[in-house]
């Protein structure tokens, strides 16, 4: 017989909103915050992104440079594998692909490791960056990122558990082989589908 | 990193303390030989209703690996599905799921010096570092500051005091903990773990921050709702 936990009923069931993966719960208007360093200061004048690895040429955006390039706007749910999800929010920004199609990649070119400034690292399969499924965003709901959540700019890839969408972007770099990044070092699942529950190692 | 299934653990103790908090040791039928055991680690705990329907949720540690039964301290929060479970129904005897033991970051190795910040609950996996430290017969190795609203609401207030913690208690004094605390227990510290609310981690982590400690040092685990 399969296991149940003696006198635990559960919340009332709603029937299941289809937005939420297994596991998950709405957490409604509110953002919980993660964290496992300190928050780095906001300076907009030294912010940089680069695009690096296997590519023709390393290329840098500034913020200016980031805000000229055509923007793009996620509408949809992120889910975190503490078991939190948010439906229904929406992410500015600029789609990776738009980076992407600024360089050559190498034609073995097979994922990429993202690192942001506080040395955080977390590394996703190309194709779960390109093809409309990856940003860097700067605003939440039509506000500015605040610095709790990654801002000024974090990378934002709402199919996969929030750890990968690193906050405090700051480089990408193209590899062609994968490379585990912070949490994925330290017990969490390499590529991270929700809708598979890959939230540990061995998932 | 290795990898945990899902295991039943047989609750041998149920301890609560106040109106929030539940201490339950859980005994496990066997530790994989594969899962390191580090004083920092948390559990998930996954409960299952008759029709199949679970809920799953985090807890820290506060044994040491080196205690025969594995120690979670759960705060009961207002609509806590799980956490008002643990707390209200759960008996000694009972089974629950357990996965674990999780986490390669917010751990400590019992060798490097370190200073460890808790606020609120997040005390518990400095519990379990303090307790292994003790174990090892090197308390000296690590530095306990700690901070609550009262002692009632301060998971192991008696045990924190009686390792040598720095404990500041908000509501009764108004004091928090700022630099006079921390600056004296910070040198010759070579890691800093800070563990409580998203608030307190925050405030914390740019104390040391300003008082010159390397960001690079500092691990920061952020408990509450989630």
């Amino acid at each position: 017989m399969a296991f149940t936990s003696r006198g635990f009923g559960g919340r009332t069931r709603r029937p299941r909103d289809e937005r939420l993966p297994p596991g998950q719960y709405d957490v409604g208007s509110d953002w919980p915050v993660l964290t496992a360093e300190v928050t780095p200061p906001i300076n907009l004048d030294r912010w940089t992104f680069t695009l690096d690895g296997l590519v023709d040429q390393v290329r840098t955006w500034n913020w200016a440079e980031l805000r000229g390039l055509p923007e793009s706007r996620y509408e949809g749910d992120i889910h975190c594998v503490t078991t939190w999800s948010k439906l229904a929010t929406n992410f500015t920004g600029v789609s990776v692909d738009t980076f992407l199609q600024q360089a050559q990649l190498a034609d073995t070119a097979s994922h990429v490791l993202v690192a942001s400034s506080t040395g955080y690292t977390t590394n996703l399969p190309l194709d779960d960056v390109r093809g409309g499924k990856a940003w860097l965003v700067w605003a939440h709901e039509g506000k500015d990122l605040n610095a709790a959540h990654g801002g000024p700019v974090r990378l934002l890839v709402p199919h996969l558990y929030f750890w990968k969408s690193a906050k405090f972007v700051s480089r990408m770099t193209v590899l062609d082989h994968d490379e585990p990044g912070f949490w994925e070092r330290n017990g969490y699942h390499d590529r991270g589908d929700p809708w598979l529950e890959q939230r540990y190692q061995g998932d | 990193m290795t990898t945990t299934s899902w295991r039943t653990a047989i609750v041998r103790q149920v301890t609560r303390v106040g109106q929030h908090l539940v201490m339950l040791r859980l005994e496990l039928p066997e530790t994989a030989p594969s899962v390191q055991q580090l004083p920092g680690q948390h559990f998930v705990v996954r409960l299952t209703a008759p029709d199949g329907y679970t809920a799953s949720r985090s807890y820290s540690v506060s044994s040491s690996p080196g205690e025969a039964l594995i120690e979670l301290c759960v705060e009961r929060l207002d609509d806590g599905e799980v956490s008002g479970y643990l707390y209200d129904i759960v008996q000694p005897g009972d089974e629950i799921e357990v996965r674990g033991p999780i986490g390669g970051w917010f751990v400590w190795d019992g060798q490097t010096p370190a200073v460890a910040i808790g606020g609120g609950t997040g005390v518990v996996p400095l519990v379990a570092m303090a307790r292994y430290a003790d174990e090892l017969g090197t308390p000296e190795l690590l530095r306990l500051a700690v901070s609550g609203r009262s002692a009632a609401d301060l998971p192991y207030y008696d045990e924190l005091l009686g390792r040598g913690a720095t404990v500041a208690l908000t509501a009764l004094t108004g004091r928090r903990l700022g630099a006079t605390d921390l600056e004296p227990l910070l040198d010759g510290t070579d890691v800093a773990f800070i563990c409580g609310s998203a608030r307190f981690a925050e405030s914390m982590s740019q104390l040391l921050v300003s008082l010159n400690y390397p960001a690079s040092a500092i691990r920061i685990e952020r408990f509450g709702p989630s």
